[in-house]
């Protein structure tokens, strides 16, 4: 007989060293998920601290005298005259008024500098709203300039940036300060134009109607499709390799990488079927394509939840297999799939290295009213801004991706509400 | 546009065929004794009605849709005067744009050359008579459907049988579609690379060991031969995951345990759904904050080490496209790690081990094959990722292990080699299509890999 061995020391002395690998473990765990929330946290400071100065944008208040010789135009009802008219001259004239010691032509370039190029087109417009302003002064709001705007949005805020500011300039603005012409006002711009060169003059307007029209088409089509081929690979299909083949090939799709829709796009839309680049239709085809896979795996996932005896009850009442599906499953199943084709639709939202391919990337001021109208799309607005040099294009960058995120956070918080308010639990 | 306004045309006839349909088999009905004498329901002889009048006309305008365009413009260039006809492919294009443009009227018909104009209205004119004899086509193709559909009821027809088989194929090429879009990539991508692998021999291309796509324009021109080695994109793009994964791995894998194994249920329905913000937020957004704070961050934090750190590091995009992949595995890790059986825990537990060990010994062992796939899928969607890459990484193709150097990934050089104008078969925008097969080709077996074991691990527990 040997003596049972007592491990009960042995465990006794390593009780600690465990119990502290367990607290260690627990640690890693929360640093893990505190790690996480806070990119989330850095992630959203960091967008909104930068782009939160571009809803408001800077103006210089000017007086400004419409004047016809000046201008060039005698007729406000001849377009003629009114393309080929001196815009630009009005607030020329107007800032050499206001600060009428400046000669040579560098100063006055610098002072013409002030304000934003477009500020004579903006004044035409003014015009022609109210062509009793003909002949006469006013003092007119006028947009500066980004450098000005950059500068005097930093000097507010006790940072002054004048890396591209003259000592001329920095002087007029102090004056105009003073004086109190100038000031910060809501930027509808931002809202109500498309995009420009000059970032005091860009919008994201167009970038909001492209991804607009391209939802549209991209839900037009994928929802009746996925749904349908949810419906039949759930309901009707035979369970045989060619159904099995379907399911591989939905499955895969989901996880192909994005750019290769884009490759796909490109040769077979536009190479092949030869439609034109930079339209709302190739990019909903595309990204119709893509979030397919999404829609189907979701709305599958819906058809599943409805429980056998709904359909038997039916069949049993001597409803065809349609029958069934159209007035029972389809009805019952709906609100997932539609949280499905919100989160498809959020997807494709955001998406934008597929259309990067088919052109979706052009520089485009107008804003697209149809399909067939070039058109780009707000996170490819979002990359051609980010590209862009302007410092003043970083403000309005974050501000484009801060819109970009608030339909995002809608779009899932809608998703999320339908599924808990339409949702029955069986 | 006129294809929409034939195609409202034709819903619109579809719609009152099915109340033609509708109604006449309610007359048939009333003498008989209502309609329960009827075959079918009174709405699938409209429906059916309406399928014979709208379904054939449908199929016709999407052909002559895809048709029309190509066919006109082959037979306009065909006809051309001699002294303009085209020469290459790119001269054909050119001459193909501008005829089409003098014909839609954006260019001015003023100072063109007789035969052009000559060549405009021919094309003007063929595209009337397209326009006019699809119209007509529609019309007595729909009418004639009408008519056929209308005739065949009677209280004996079997309306629905038909209608369903009809709505049966309509759902079954629903889902053939994914079938279509596998086969439309593989040779959409196989096609040109297949060109490409033409002119750049694959071994080159596969195992070259620099990349610069410049091709000359001038025969004479130096120092652009243009060399189409992949294999710094591969390292770069292998650099920049590997990064990603170093992120993404430990942190969401570390969070899944925690979220499924320790946290109450208060913090896993607030911890899970902000943790999966993380997932929804675009990747232009991520790629914008890695290039404009992530790296100049690593870039000053490097200086003050006396590191130098280029301003596209391999760090800053992988760092960032880690956070991004985060919830991909957290979430992905915490279906298997839940699915891992009750009755294995509590033995472990009953036999003395602590939580931790548990789930380390147990657990995670368990778990392995579902986590390892998911693993496979995150790493799948790093080598795809595109924009942070594009935004946040750089161009210049460099040959290093380093990941504070900057470095170029294959998805970077699609977009750069595809975006802008360029005629589309020179080697330079062919290569492009065949580093997209490497990468459909290599994420395809890393998806169908993972999602077998995925597969595979779930029977295990079901």
């Amino acid at each position: 007989m040997t003596e049972p061995v007592n491990n009960l020391d042995k465990i006794k002395k390593s009780l600690s060293r465990r119990n502290r690998a367990e607290k260690r473990f627990r640690w890693y765990g929360r640093l893990a998920i505190f790690i996480g929330l806070a990119a989330v946290m850095v992630l959203f400071t960091d967008i909104i601290s930068k782009g939160h100065g571009a809803f408001r944008i800077t103006y210089i208040e000017l007086e400004v005298t419409y004047d016809q010789d000046r201008i060039g135009v005698e007729n406000l009802t001849d377009p003629e005259q009114l393309a080929n008219g001196n815009w630009e001259a009005l607030p020329k004239a107007a800032l050499r008024n206001e600060f009428n010691d400046v000669s040579g032509r560098r100063d006055k370039r610098k002072l013409y500098g002030l304000i934003s190029s477009g500020a004579g087109f903006d004044l035409k417009d003014r015009l022609l709203a109210n062509p009793l302003l003909l002949g006469e002064t006013e003092k007119v709001w006028i947009l500066a300039d980004d450098d000005i705007d950059t500068y005097y949005k930093s000097w507010l805020d006790g940072e002054p940036y004048a890396a591209r500011m003259s000592a001329k300039q920095l002087q007029w603005i102090d004056e105009l300060h003073a004086q109190g012409k100038i000031r910060l006002q809501f930027n509808s711009n931002l809202f109500t134009r498309g995009d420009s060169r000059e970032p005091e003059q860009a919008g994201i307007r167009g970038a909001v109607m492209g991804s607009l029209l391209t939802l549209i088409l991209t839900l037009l089509l994928s929802f009746p499709i996925g749904v349908s081929a949810a419906i039949y690979l759930e309901e009707f299909a035979p369970r045989n390799r060619w159904t099995d083949f379907i399911e591989v090939n939905i499955n895969n799709l989901a996880a192909v990488p994005s750019i290769i829709f884009g490759l796909l796009g490109l040769a077979i839309f536009i190479n092949f079927f030869h439609i034109p680049r930079s339209v709302p239709i190739v990019g909903g085809l595309v990204l119709t394509l893509m979030t397919l896979p999404t829609i189907i795996i979701t709305s599958r996932a819906a058809i599943k939840s409805v429980p056998p005896s709904i359909r038997e009850a039916a069949l049993g009442m001597g409803a065809s297999k349609y029958q069934v599906v159209l007035h029972h499953v389809l009805p019952l199943s709906l609100p997932g799939m539609l949280t499905g084709a919100i989160i498809g639709m959020a997807q494709a939202l955001g998406e934008s290295a597929p259309l990067l391919m088919i052109g979706m990337v052009a520089f485009i001021v107008d804003i697209p009213a149809g399909f067939s109208d070039p058109a780009t799309v707000l996170p490819v607005q979002i990359f051609l801004w980010a590209d862009s040099p302007e410092r003043a294009f970083i403000e309005k960058t974050s501000a484009a991706i801060m819109v970009l995120l608030s339909f995002l956070i809608i779009m899932n918080t809608v998703a999320v509400w339908l599924r808990k308010r339409l949702e029955r639990r069986w | 546009m006129q294809a929409t306004n034939i195609l409202i045309l034709i819903l619109g006839l579809g719609a009152f065929a099915f109340f033609l349909g509708r109604g006449r088999s309610l007359a048939l009905a009333k003498p008989l004794g209502g309609i329960r004498k009827l075959h079918s329901l009174p709405s699938y002889y409209g429906l059916h009605a309406a399928l014979w009048c709208s379904l054939p006309s449908l199929l016709l305008l999407a052909m002559w849709v895809m048709f029309d365009d190509p066919l006109i413009n082959s037979i306009v260039v065909e006809s051309v005067a001699a002294e303009i006809a085209p020469t290459d492919a790119a001269s054909y294009n050119l001459l193909l744009n501008k005829i089409s443009n003098l014909a839609d009227g954006i260019l001015p018909r003023k100072g063109e050359s007789a035969a052009l104009i000559a060549a405009a209205d021919h094309m003007e004119a063929l595209r009337v008579i397209s326009r006019w004899s699809l119209t007509a086509l529609l019309l007595t193709l729909s009418g004639l459907g009408l008519l056929w559909g209308w005739s065949r009821i009677s209280a004996s027809f079997r309306a629905r049988p038909v209608v369903e088989k009809v709505m049966q194929n309509i759902l079954l090429a629903c889902a053939c579609l994914a079938i279509f879009t596998t086969v439309g990539i593989v040779f959409s991508v196989l096609f040109e690379s297949i060109q490409f692998f033409r002119s750049v021999p694959i071994f080159d291309f596969v195992f070259g060991l620099e990349w610069s796509p410049q091709t000359a324009i001038r025969e004479d021109q130096v120092g652009s031969s243009g060399s189409f080695g992949a294999v710094p994109l591969f390292v770069g793009t292998l650099l920049v995951s590997a990064v990603a994964m170093v992120v993404a791995v430990p942190i969401g894998l570390m969070s899944a345990i925690y979220l499924a194994e320790y946290a109450s249920k208060s913090v896993r329905t607030y911890a899970k759904p902000a943790l999966e913000i993380l997932a929804g937020i675009p990747t232009v957004v991520y790629g914008f904050f890695a290039a404009l704070t992530v790296a100049p961050f690593l870039r000053d934090l490097g200086a003050s080490f006396g590191l130098s750190v280029s301003s596209e590091s391999a760090l800053a995009a992988g760092g960032v496209m880690g956070v991004m992949i985060i919830p991909f595995i957290s979430s992905l890790a915490d279906d298997v790690i839940t699915a891992v059986p009750q009755s294995m825990r509590d033995g472990s537990l009953a036999m003395g081990a602590t939580q931790s060990e548990t789930v380390r010994r147990v657990i995670i062992p368990a778990a392995l094959p579902g986590i390892v796939g998911g693993i496979m899928l995150a790493i799948s969607r790093a080598i795809g990722e595109t924009m942070i890459v594009v935004m946040a990484a750089g161009m210049a193709a460099k040959l290093t292990a380093n990941p504070l150097e900057s470095v170029t990934t294959v998805t970077v050089q699609i977009v750069t080699l595809l975006t802008g104008d360029q005629e589309f078969d020179s080697p330079k925008t062919l290569a492009a299509f065949a580093l997209g097969l490497m990468l459909f080709t290599v994420t395809l077996l890393l998806n169908i890999f993972a999602l077998h074991i995925v597969k595979k691990y779930r029977e295990q527990y079901d």
